[in-house]
């Protein structure tokens, strides 16, 4: 695991007054399942929506695959965005569309000369692998929280991206869902061979998922190291509490 | 570090400055269509689509208010002419009012209602739930994909809905008109096709062309600009509705100043 495939050094961002992120050092290394945790308006999904270019940072440099993103053009970074799946915290599934056309939607646009029946296998494999395959002709608004999040995995996955970019993955399911998601987050790895950040403010998702936990507390990483390393006999009192209230309030 | 735009002090004052903010806005993302429309790849079969919703789907209240319109037109016009004897003018006063300027307005403002406010809130609601993101990620143009597309069928379809509504309101008017007095269609349709020029034809096309572009960039525009979750959904829908309106009356009027100088030269 010592090929870096992200590299982000005194990454600064600001909404308005507001600094959210003040210098920011992060390494993902390849094959790794790194979680970034942090409270609420932390910043941890403007990091990852820098790193596709969603936003961009006031100062400091954020290398993906080899790449600066602030430095690409459009085209460039449509190309490095093909090799980086981002799962939204609220799925963000095309509303208009079937389950089929939203995996259709970035595979007839982005790899030509597919015919219909290398799209069809290609979609049902997926979903098999995500446990949904009867879902092929459902609309999104017939999905439960969990199945909707297990095909927007499914969306990102079509085009094998090498990076998987988790946001808030099990935010809002119950916590048997939320196992179920966790499964799926190391199986994507174990399968696609990917390196991913997720995004949580779930210590269980970190502790099931992570090779390496980032504590995100203002504005800067306060702790990077495995889940035994940073909790759970952290000293600083902000993990602590993040900790006690995650594995002892609950 | 750059200076933010919100850290600067307002140069007049902070509603003044977001006015003409909100102008630079609304130019840069009519200029940004411009740019992108000749620009491959093109969203054909999402054209085809974005068509069939707004023409197909729109006829029968187009069609429906027409109709109404071309009866009530008639019948209130009726006594005002048979004041001076002159009921046999009922089909050419019909024609010109439905051809020049009532067909394309009634058509424009229900559109304005059905289809500005739906292309708000669908493209709204888009962005609050990040689905625009989630094209932008993976590598597809939103803005080709979603307004491109929606402007081209406004654009496209609304001189096809006037032209429907132009017959119908006509077909409303003959009811009427045969109702009261002895005239065949074969008649009634001499007389209205008698009292119109080219030029009325030509300029309400173009009229046409014109109130389809502001219905769907106004309705992109709000709707790819809103925020503020679903209350910002809800926002974008009515004032794409209110600004299209508005447009849509002030385009009448100058296009209306602009047939008329062609005419009297």
């Amino acid at each position: 695991m010592e090929e870096k495939v992200v590299e982000i050094r005194g990454l600064e961002k600001s909404f308005g007054d507001l600094d959210v992120l003040k210098g920011v050092d992060l390494d993902l290394y390849k094959g790794e399942n790194l979680v970034v945790l942090g409270k609420s308006g932390s910043g941890k999904s403007v990091l990852i929506k820098i790193m596709v270019g969603l936003l961009k940072q006031d100062s400091g440099s954020m290398s993906v695959l080899g790449k600066e993103v602030s430095m690409l053009k459009t085209r460039e970074l449509n190309e490095l965005r093909l090799r980086i799946g981002f799962s939204f915290q609220n799925s963000a599934l095309y509303d208009s569309m079937t389950v089929r056309e939203n995996l259709e939607f970035p595979l007839v646009r982005n790899i030509k000369n597919l015919t219909k029946k290398e799209i069809t296998m290609k979609i049902e494999g997926l979903l098999e692998s995500v446990g949904l395959p009867q879902s092929i002709n459902q609309m999104p608004s017939e999905l439960s929280g969990g199945q909707k999040k297990r095909i927007g995995v499914a969306r990102t996955l079509i085009l094998e991206p090498e990076i998987m970019l988790y946001d808030e993955p099990t935010a809002g399911l119950d916590p048997i869902t939320c196992g179920d998601i966790n499964n799926l987050i190391i199986q994507v790895r174990e399968e696609y061979n990917t390196s991913s950040i997720v995004i949580t403010h779930d210590l269980t998702c970190a502790k099931d998922t992570g090779d390496r936990v980032a504590v995100l507390l203002d504005g800067q990483f306060d702790a990077v190291g495995t889940f035994e390393e940073v909790f759970p006999h952290a000293e600083d009192k902000r993990i602590k509490s993040f900790y006690d209230y995650n594995f002892i309030n609950s | 570090m750059t200076e933010k735009a919100e850290d600067r002090k307002p140069l007049l004052s902070k509603k003044i400055d977001k006015f003409f903010t909100g102008l630079a806005d609304a130019w840069n993302f009519v200029r940004r269509f411009f740019k992108e429309v000749f620009v491959p790849p093109y969203e054909f079969k999402e054209v085809i689509h974005q068509c069939y919703r707004i023409g197909v789907e729109s006829l029968p209240l187009i069609a429906l208010t027409g109709f109404i319109v071309g009866i009530v037109f008639t019948n209130q016009s009726r006594p005002s002419l048979a004041n001076f004897g002159a009921t046999s003018w009922l089909p050419s006063l019909i024609s010109i009012a439905v051809v020049r300027a009532m067909g394309p307005l009634v058509t424009a403002l229900i559109a304005a209602g059905k289809v500005g406010s739906s292309i708000g809130a669908e493209i709204g609601s888009m962005k609050v739930t990040e689905q625009i993101d989630a094209m932008e990620v993976s590598a597809t143009n939103p803005f080709k994909f979603l307004v491109v597309t929606r402007v081209l069928a406004t654009t496209f379809m609304i001189p096809v809905l006037v032209m429907f509504t132009d017959f119908v309101a006509l077909m409303g008017s003959f009811l009427s008109v045969s109702a009261n007095e002895n005239v065949s269609i074969i008649t009634f349709f001499v007389e209205v096709f008698g009292a119109i020029s080219f030029l009325d034809i030509i300029s309400s096309v173009l009229k046409a062309l014109l109130f389809g572009f502001t219905i769907g960039i106004v309705g992109c525009y709000k709707g790819y600009n809103s925020s503020k979750g679903t209350e910002g959904v809800g926002r974008a829908a009515n004032a794409a509705v209110v600004m299209a309106m508005f447009l849509i009356f002030i385009e009448e009027l100058l296009v209306l100043q602009i047939v008329n100088a062609i005419r009297a030269f």
